[in-house]
């Protein structure tokens, strides 16, 4: 189990990535940690004809806190970003959702960029970005660009980038004394993707919940919104929202279970994650 | 602090003057190993070595119609591309059946796939090149026309009329039947107060060792000799094999076995591809190497316990158990794998179902079936986990319809102690075993009664908890009647060959083998012990068919009872050889004289008369100052083979206290328990792991471990994120216990440990699942692996 | 960017190496190919077993997830290195002491994630211990042998320092 044979690149800049892809539009691949991509490489399900490695790119790996937004670069591995006082404090929906994220030699190497970039639909943190109402920073030949995370995910490992694309960030709101979040996923084994998983963020508004979001992955294609169980959730509560999850998802059928165990375990989760909020903003 | 350092001997009969039985000894080889100064075959490189790397069928069955190879031969680094057609011309092919096991059939398999392919995964082609990367480069270059055949892939309709048979010269897809029926089961089920049914069904699993299958096979023209690095359990066996099937003797074949990364029985059959890698370097005249890697391990390696088992109890009011019944159904794959058939998994449940019990009225079938699968096979308690699963779930619901404890109804129904020896309910004798000591020190050391008050008022809470149990036997240190009263140069006798080094210290070649159990480990503490010299003075060589006597190697808990043996015998020879040759040169007679820490002694006083060092250096140095006509010799071989018994049954009980999150399904495993009996324990702490390690592999398959195939036979979870092993984080800690009985068998006493962890721990699990949910009015649990999912349905929740 | 081997130097056990790599070549199998150094072991290859778990830069990797090229002007160690530093020695007494492995083969990985865990100075839970080693796959042990050691080198670490 050897890779194809591939060319390799060091990217020792952002524009000189952007140049690369634009040299190699179909056959390259950007290699930031590599978790997944390699593995790919080694099956054989990926035989790209070029890879850009951007670890060397200098300042991609910043995670900073600036004007009430949270920004992680796109090289910040998982390991720093769990280890950041700033993550702790300003985004505790990825502080509770990367512990969740492989395992810890995985994480030394994984990068949130990848993570994004790769969208996975059972991976944590596109969940968790959409739930935060993120941004991904996006840096093409044409510039820069921000895409909100609501429109970033598009279909299976296909999301808003380009080809010649370079995600450089992501961007959250930083929370604040309103924030609400919630965290849940269920593996069999520890570290494994998730069955079923839902990140949530709210904003306690008195003893109301404002702005929820229920973001579920392991779902679908992406990452998925329960938008009809948000509205549900806060205007009749869990029994609501558990109801309206029926018409959100539609997982379909896996290896570990299938779509209707699936839509279940989501109801499930649903009712830990509305106790989780509701509880924090009691 | 947890480690518990080597205990100071027991008293035992075995108990020499510093004697190393029952003692926790580190195993000499670790440090090498935790230093990763190992020598795996994976590591093995020789000069002018070439890799293979085999293009397998995607299909489940399929004709190969033309391969066109034109290209792949033009690649860079490629050596050679061979068709199974070509490679036939070399090695010959093999059918896997056995005369003992009446009327099973199997139709001939070649290394390579010739004309057909029958499963997804089987070789078809193969490029041999200078690189790995470039084999497999050029196995994309390789075009093969396929004519999809329908593939056979459910056992239930595999022997239907309608049914393609897959071997069309064996007449039908039935590889192997057994009948079997005792006592009187009709009237043991007529006069039952209760009787209970259900089916059970055995996920399909695989032995996943870290390190996957490997082989170096080296043809050297000049010396027309054959030396293959194999990481295998069997190395004279495969010594037989290559000889027979490439046309030489067997002296000019020598198999090398090093370290192993793991076997479980997955390293113990003839695979096709390690067939072909020896062939192909016979064919280039150089040394080839095969590594499988982990994604055709999954396609290849040997499955197991894909079984469907319909299965009756019948009790009576005061909990005597009357009648068992049961109907195995299992497919193996489209060949029966050699040498040692696909047919014994199922021959085993017949044997070893209700064995614990007293109750001899038995009715069974078992039928193994073909189908275009990978192939299954004996894996680490072959039969055991299926038969003990059925036996131990029989037993709970037989309890739960007359309203009786779980332990109670063991209590009434296991063979007593003192009623050996005796004959199971299938007719497997055994000599002695312990069954009610071990239930009454499993119940001691849970705290069997506080646990229940636990688990009833945790129920309250709305926490499930459940307590499950399984009494097994085990099969260990099989005689001929295993596998050579069928036909099959499979060794069941071992050898040990000492020789005591000019400095005093005693090498030992064994014919068992390493691969990870402690095997050497327990030799050097035999051997140290026969002989008298502390345990740092004994070298023991394994894995070497030049330079072992012939034997079995190490497979169904032989190695210490049988290689141990072995040992202690030649141990005692060497002792009376030395003592010889101490008392020419003391001139004192033998029999006044003992060994002791490497040292000469005088039997009574222990008084110090001379080192081995100096009667190594008189015997081989200075043997003119020996009387004349005294020749010493300083090497001495034993061999040895069980005779009283056909197997030396161990038995022992499981325990397990587990939670179930009815919201969610899923298990989480707080406490296990196993109490064994392997007789005599030469080394306590390898024993306790051994039954931590097979506890945890059977665990895997009760909760994780499972290979889904689709409708059209394709393997849709082979990969290591897909086909979930056992991890850590999900992993109760393990408390072990033993019970002492002997066998008589041997001097040592010594049976095996392997198997029994994975015999009993699937059916601790189950019955602990069921126990938990039982106040819930969940349907029975009976169907593995409890995936979530299968938890959720029986409670209704999905 | 080309598709022949590229030129790497870099650190590994602490000594100075310089080599040409194909691309495509996984630290792992550059480590054991081209150096000889075969303690690191290949169990899966796609990232999942932990058996080629070495450390680059001081922190421990996946060395089938990484590529050689990848590791130009790092600093890589594997078991040989830190076996011959005494670094584990410790650890490596307790697994030994304790039976703590079998076959050996995912031992050296298994050492090297721990140590990772170790060196943080805590004595960890055996639940947060379980958790640490959870990407690193046993199939001999059962795992309860590895706790105790891990568990047990932790203590004796924690009390050398009091």
């Amino acid at each position: 189990m050897k890779p194809a044979a591939f060319a390799y690149a060091k990217a020792s800049s952002v524009r000189e990535a952007i140049e690369l892809l634009g040299k190699n539009k179909k056959g390259a691949r950007l290699l930031a940690g590599g978790q997944s991509l390699i593995a790919a490489l080694n099956l054989r399900l990926d035989a790209p004809s070029l890879l850009i490695d951007i670890n060397g790119i200098g300042g991609l790996d910043k995670i900073a806190l600036k004007q009430n937004w949270v920004e992680l670069g796109a090289l910040v591995r998982h390991a720093a970003a769990l280890r950041s006082a700033v993550v702790q404090k300003h985004a505790p929906l990825i502080a509770k959702a990367l512990p969740h994220v492989g395992h810890p030699a995985i994480r030394n190497r994984g990068t949130i960029g990848g993570s994004i970039a790769l969208a996975d639909p059972a991976a944590e943190l596109p969940a968790c970005l959409i739930a935060l109402g993120g941004e991904v920073v996006i840096s093409g030949p044409k510039g820069k660009r921000t895409v909100k995370a609501d429109g970033f995910f598009k279909d299976l490992f296909e999301t808003a980038l380009g080809p010649r694309d370079l995600l450089t960030a992501i961007r959250v709101p930083a929370a604040n004394r309103e924030s609400r979040f919630g965290f849940a996923e269920i593996c069999r084994r520890h570290g494994d993707y998730a069955m079923v998983g839902l990140a949530a963020a709210a904003r306690a508004e008195g003893a109301h919940l404002r702005d929820i979001r229920l973001v579920y992955f392991g779902v679908g294609s992406t990452a998925v919104r329960a938008r009809r169980a948000e509205t549900a959730l806060a205007k009749h509560g869990p029994d609501a929202a558990v109801a309206a999850l029926q018409d959100d998802l539609d997982p379909p059928d896996d290896v570990q279970a299938s779509g209707a165990t699936k839509k279940y375990l989501a109801g499930v989760l649903l009712r830990r994650i509305a106790r989780e909020l509701a509880g924090a903003s009691a | 602090m947890k480690i518990v350092d080597d205990l100071p001997p027991g008293l035992s009969a075995l108990d020499r003057p510093n004697s190393y039985i029952g003692r926790a000894i580190p195993r000499p080889n670790l440090q090498r190993l935790a230093q990763g100064r190992g020598q795996f075959v994976s590591d093995v490189v020789l000069p002018r070595m070439a890799h293979v790397a085999f293009l397998r069928s995607p299909y489940a069955h399929a004709r190969i119609k033309k391969i066109a190879t034109a290209k792949a031969e033009k690649a860079p680094g490629v050596v050679a591309v061979v068709t199974g057609a070509e490679l036939a011309k070399v090695i010959t092919p093999w059918v896997g059946v056995l005369t003992h096991l009446k009327g099973i059939k199997s139709a001939p398999q070649h290394a390579i796939a010739v004309e057909r392919a029958c499963w997804q995964g089987e070789a078809v082609c193969a490029v041999v090149a200078h690189t790995r990367a470039e084999a497999e480069d050029a196995c994309e270059l390789i075009e093969i026309a396929y004519e999809e055949l329908k593939p056979v892939t459910d056992a239930e309709t595999a022997l239907d009329a309608k049914t393609p048979v897959i071997h069309p010269e064996l007449g039908d897809n039935l590889t192997f039947e057994r009948k079997y029926e005792a006592g009187e089961p009709d009237k043991g089920f007529a006069e039952a107060d209760a009787v209970v049914e259900t089916t059970f069904v055995f996920g399909r699993h695989t032995g996943v060792c870290v390190e996957p299958r490997a082989i170096v096979a080296d043809w050297n023209a000049g010396e027309q000799r054959l030396t293959v690095y194999q990481g295998t359990q069997a190395p004279h066996m495969m010594q037989n094999l290559f000889a027979k099937h490439l046309g030489l003797e067997e002296h000019q074949v020598r198999v090398l076995c090093k370290d192993v990364g793991g076997s479980f029985g997955i390293k113990v059959h003839v695979y096709a591809d390690e067939m072909a890698v020896a062939a192909l370097s016979k064919l280039l005249q150089r040394p080839v190497k095969f590594v499988a890697d982990r994604i055709e391990s999954f396609v290849t390696d040997i499955h197991a316990r894909d079984h469907r088992v319909k299965a009756k109890i019948g009790v009576k009011k005061d909990g005597t158990i009357t009648a068992w019944e049961i109907d195995d159904l299992t497919g193996i794959g489209p060949y029966s794998v050699y040498p040692r058939t696909s047919g014994i998994e199922a021959n085993q449940i017949v044997n070893l179902t209700g064995g614990p019990y007293r109750c001899m009225n038995y009715r069974a079938r078992a039928r193994v079936v073909f189908q275009n699968k990978n192939v299954m096979c004996q894996y680490r308690a072959v039969g055991h986990p299926i038969a003990t699963a059925v036996t131990e779930e029989l037993v709970d619901l037989a309890a739960m319809k007359i309203g009786m404890d779980p332990v109670e109804i063991r209590r009434r129904n296991l063979i007593p102690d003192d009623g050996y020896p005796c004959a199971g309910a299938s007719g497997i004798k055994f000599e002695k075993l312990s069954h009610h000591a071990s239930l009454a020190k499993i119940v001691a050391m849970m705290d069997y009664a506080k646990l229940r008050r636990e688990q009833e008022e945790l129920r309250r809470r709305g926490i499930h908890r459940g307590i499950g149990f399984a009494a097994f036997i085990e099969v260990t240190n099989p005689s001929a009647a295993f596998y050579g009263v069928g036909g099959a140069r499979i060794s069941s006798q071992d050898g040990a060959t000492l020789k005591l080094d000019a400095t005093g210290a005693v090498i030992c070649q064994s014919g068992v083998t390493e691969q990870g159990q402690g095997a050497e480990a327990v030799m050097a503490q035999v051997v140290a012990t026969a002989v008298g010299v502390p345990i740092e003075r004994v070298r023991v060589i394994t894995g070497d068919t030049d330079n072992t006597p012939y034997g079995g190697g190490t497979w169904a808990s032989r190695a210490a009872g049988i290689g141990g043996e072995a040992g202690w015998q030649a141990g005692k020879i060497l002792r009376a050889n030395i003592l010889a040759v101490a008392g020419s040169i003391l001139q004192a007679t033998p029999e006044a004289l003992d060994i002791r820490s490497g040292v000469v002694v005088d039997k009574d006083s222990g008084r110090e008369r001379i080192g081995l060092d100096e009667v190594a250096r008189v015997a081989y140095f200075r043997p003119d100052t020996l009387p004349p006509g005294f020749q010493a010799e300083l090497m001495a071989t034993r061999h040895y083979v069980p005779r009283a018994w056909p197997f030396a049954f161990t038995n022992g009980i499981q325990a397990s206290w587990l939670e179930v999150d009815v919201e969610i399904g899923t298990v989480k495993l707080l406490r296990h328990w196993c109490v064994e009996d392997c007789g005599t324990v030469i080394n306590p702490q390898l024993v306790d792991e051994q039954i931590r390690g097979g506890v945890v592999q059977g665990i895997g398959g009760a909760l994780f471990e499972h290979c889904i195939y689709d409708r059209d036979g394709q393997l849709v979870n082979g990969n290591m994120a897909d086909y979930l092993v056992p991890m850590a984080a999900e992993m109760p800690d393990i408390e072990v216990g033993h019970v002492v009985t002997p066998t008589a068998d041997s001097e040592l006493g010594a049976k095996g440990a392997g198997e029994a962890g994975t015999a009993g721990a699937p059916a601790a699990v189950m019955n602990a699942i069921n126990d938990a949910l039982k106040p819930l009015g969940a349907k029975l649990l009976v169907e593995m692996p409890f995936t979530p999912e299968r938890i959720l349905k029986a409670l209704g929740r999905v | 960017m080309s598709r022949a081997a590229l030129a790497i130097a870099l650190h590994v056990n602490g000594e100075p190496v310089r080599a040409t790599v194909e691309a495509r070549k996984t630290l792992v199998d550059f480590l054991r190919e081209d150096l000889g150094l075969t303690g690191s072991h290949v169990g899966c290859e796609h990232g999942v077993c932990g058996a080629c778990t070495v450390r680059v830069d001081g922190e421990i990797v996946r060395g089938c997830l990484m590529l050689a090229v990848q590791c130009d002007g790092a600093r890589v160690e594997t078991i040989e290195g830190v076996s011959d530093s005494g670094e584990i020695a410790d650890l490596q007494d307790a697994f030994q002491r304790r039976n703590a492995l079998q076959c050996g083969y995912c031992t050296p990985g298994m050492l090297l994630t721990a140590q990772e865990f170790l060196k943080a100075g805590a004595v960890p839970t055996r639940d947060a211990i379980r958790e640490q080693i959870a990407g690193n796959y046993c199939r001999c042990t059962g795992y309860h042998a590895i706790v105790d050691a891990i568990e047990a080198t932790a203590q004796a670490r924690a009390g050398g320092r009091k």
